[in-house]
């Protein structure tokens, strides 16, 4: 097993039961011991400092932590959560600074992804009286992180909880933050929840506690905009089981451990799941024209379309020039748009870049549903609005209406073509489309 | 070769297609709401409600049933690419 040592640089505080001592200790000796939330609750992950960017998609300018924890009740030992399996020595080594392996009767896991189920297997070993909790969602996921079925394990549910005697861990079903499988876990006697990745963030500093750490309230909300913002919906319905909680604490699975005025965070999150631009228009149907033209010819299919879309009562169209904009502005449009409509030449049998920076720009806004197409002019192959179509298609959108071409320069036919395409889009939007039959047998 | 009739009650589209087709197949044809993630019965983005039909469709396999049960699907619930048309019926995204 590959290991990873956290930084030397790393402050740690010592086991305490009196939360007043937050002062940074930088005794050696002291860097693998667990760290008291309550004397039922400590932290036993591990920090990765020098980690600069995550999963690919996220920079971490200061690291990250992974977060685990052990809960004692009356009856025995939970640990909720593990850590990326190269730094699997110092979660043991503090979670055998709180506990015996022979005490822990739960292991609760909130998501699967292999930074918080590294560890897994290793603790299962060592603690085979143990039985493992995790979510309906992932127990496929399961099967498939750890490549054999021999785990047993115990789906749960909201409204589930498990008993340790005097203390109860009850679980909350939170799918897509951030993946299907992810859920909560409510220590109800200590009004803790441990959160998974739903108000983490990639912070990683030794002190631990919210009311301790240096600023991460840009970490915070970036890492909501890349994790969450794709899931906005299910986002707020896990703001309807969380928000009723009377938090004492929240205990995510990545940065600071959220201690001082814990129910901020979900108020903040209700926040960030608004829609970046509030629709002004009430009734009516959005759609967006997003074009790019090189000698004008698309351009004017775009005005053409325009003009149409804007004379069928309930639509408020508008366009853009891709060419005059920069993306995240229009990513932010198009998040609460009904409609969009692309815009692009064809060049060396393919769309042109801007057009692609835009479309591969959308993971982080929920796309499912909206409705879509696409035209453009070309020179001599016209693959462009094919391929765009089936992008659109990939991003979980409807493209009921086929794609117009035009060869170079449109004539007055062919613009008239650009209006008829307006309009059946229109329809499409606003559910004025005739029903239609297909002949497809 | 028989035919069957499926409707998309959210577009308001009814295509006659062969028996033995998959739904997911004709959604994605005219741009109805059920869309795809997988394929391949594993992710449950293609779940539908049969509002008219439900015996007129293949038999869900065992990993479809799991899938449906993992993802919370409710009545009369299957995933589109994995649901074979064998006579008529009218669907909407779940």
């Amino acid at each position: 097993m590959h290991t990873v040592r956290e930084s030397s640089l790393c402050h740690f505080r010592a086991v305490t039961v009196n939360d007043a001592a937050l002062q940074p200790v930088t005794a050696p000796g002291l860097q693998d011991k667990a760290v008291a939330l309550s004397d039922r609750v400590h932290w036993i992950g591990a920090l990765d400092p020098t980690l600069r960017s995550f999963d690919i998609i996220l920079k971490t300018a200061n690291g990250t932590s992974y977060n685990a924890y052990v809960v004692r009740g009356s009856e025995g030992v939970a640990v909720i959560d593990t850590v990326k399996e190269g730094f699997s020595d110092v979660f043991f080594q503090r979670l055998e600074s709180v506990t015996d392996y022979s005490e822990i009767k739960y292991i609760v896991l909130n998501h699967l992804e292999p930074d918080h189920s590294g560890a897994l297997p290793e603790l299962m070993r060592r603690a085979p009286q143990a039985r493992l909790f995790i979510s309906q969602r992932a127990q496929t996921m399961l099967k498939a992180l750890l490549k054999h079925d021999a785990f047993e394990f115990t789906p749960v549910m909201t409204g589930d909880s498990i008993s340790l005697g005097d203390r109860t861990l009850s679980f909350l079903h939170t799918p897509y933050l951030h993946w299907p499988d992810t859920q909560c876990t409510w220590l109800v006697e200590e009004r803790v929840l441990f959160s998974g990745d739903v108000f983490g963030c990639h912070y990683c500093d030794a002190r631990l506690f919210n009311d301790s750490v240096g600023d991460f309230r840009f970490s915070f909300e970036y890492y909501y905009a890349h994790i969450m913002r794709p899931f906005r919906e299910f986002v707020v319905q896990a703001l309807e089981l969380i928000e009723p909680l009377d938090l004492h604490c929240i205990a995510p699975a990545h940065g600071p451990i959220l201690r001082d005025r814990p129910k901020q965070y979900p108020a903040h999150y209700r926040r960030l799941s608004s829609p970046m631009l509030h629709s002004e228009t009430g009734h009516e149907k959005t759609l967006l024209i997003f074009y790019i033209s090189a000698y004008g010819s698309t351009a004017r299919m775009a005005e053409a379309v325009y003009a149409a879309v804007s004379e069928v009562e309930g639509v408020r169209a508008s366009m853009y020039d891709l060419e005059g904009g920069e993306v995240a502005p229009f990513v932010d449009l198009i998040e609460e748009a009904d409609a969009i409509l692309i815009g692009t030449p064809t060049i060396n049998g393919d769309a042109v870049k801007p057009v692609w920076d835009l479309l591969s720009s959308l993971a982080v806004i929920p796309t499912r549903g909206k409705l879509a197409a696409v035209f453009g002019s070309y020179g001599w192959s016209g693959e462009a609005v094919r391929m765009v179509e089936e992008r659109l298609r990939g991003l979980k959108m409807r493209v009921p209406v086929e794609g117009l071409r035009i060869k170079l320069i449109p004539t007055s036919e062919e613009l008239a073509a650009c209006d008829k395409f307006g309009h059946a889009i229109a329809r499409e939007l606003t559910g004025m489309q005739e029903d239609r039959i297909v002949e497809m047998a | 070769m028989a035919k069957a009739k499926v409707t998309f009650l959210d577009i308001g589209v009814t295509v006659m297609v062969p028996v033995g087709t998959r739904v997911i197949e004709l959604s994605e044809k005219v741009g109805a709401g059920l869309i795809y993630g997988c394929r391949e019965g594993d992710c449950g983005t293609c779940m539908m409600k049969v509002e008219e039909g439900w015996n007129n469709l293949s038999e869900p396999s065992v990993v479809e049933e799991k899938v449906l049960r993992e993802n919370m699907a409710g009545k009369h619930c299957r995933l589109a690419c994995q649901a074979q048309i064998l006579g008529d019926i009218v669907v909407r995204p779940a």
